[in-house]
């Protein structure tokens, strides 16, 4: 049962991972963009928890720590971009 | 690991899942930026959530202790997900980014974009409502 759920949790993260794909290269403007890489990586950090189960390893958790900081801290910096023009004043 | 801890795991794992695909179905489907920004910003934070929860389960059936990895996933995630998404909101009102018409209070974006409080109303409009 729990092999189970696990591959269909990984089948759903990667058809919602093949949305936001399609709203970055469709998006109308760079905030739509900024917005379906800021929900790509969560999703990403999603499947990486699942494969790690998948595969019985918790090898993976620093991985997926790795992506959430360095995830928050990109969007953060690119946001500040298009609304100040620099990011560091 | 017994079946209580299995099927616990299973049940979080498959609404985790359908919640992020929520979220990602209407990041895909939703009309403007504004609308499409409320999607991913809470219902992919519940999912993952959820997700997280499963495995820190996952990890002490099997391994027999608990990880704060996931804990510290867990608290990152819910503190830093609503600072990206008031900064990509400011973002889009600076840029003028197009609204569906039916947005109300479509008058305080300018005040926004300067950055400046609402102006002081009575309280309740002709209509009755509140402001």
């Amino acid at each position: 049962m729990l092999d189970f759920a696990v591959i269909f949790v990984g089948i759903v993260l990667a058809i919602s991972l093949l949305l936001n794909v399609y709203r970055l290269f469709l998006g109308p403007n760079a905030s739509d963009r900024l917005l379906a890489l800021d929900t790509m990586y969560i999703n990403s950090i999603a499947l990486i928890l699942v494969y790690g189960m998948h595969s019985s390893t918790t090898l993976y958790f620093e991985a997926a720590l790795l992506i959430a900081m360095l995830g928050f801290v990109s969007s953060v910096a690119f946001a500040k971009y298009l609304l100040r023009g620099d990011i560091i004043e | 690991m017994n079946d209580m801890f299995e099927i616990v795991i299973s049940v979080l794992l498959v609404i985790g899942g359908i919640f992020i695909f929520v979220g990602s179905l209407g990041l895909a489907r939703l009309q403007d930026f504004y609308t499409r920004l409320h999607a991913p910003t809470k219902a992919t934070t519940v999912g993952l959530g959820s997700v997280l929860l499963a495995s820190m389960i996952y990890t002490y059936a099997t391994e027999g202790y608990i990880t704060v990895n996931v804990l510290l996933i867990t608290l990152f995630l819910v503190i830093t997900a609503p600072v990206v998404a008031h900064i990509l909101a400011k973002v889009a009102m600076h840029h003028q980014v197009k609204m569906i018409p039916r947005t109300r209070n479509r008058e305080m974006v300018k005040l926004a974009r300067k950055q400046l409080p609402p102006t002081a109303t009575t309280g309740v409009e002709e209509d009755g409502r509140l402001p």
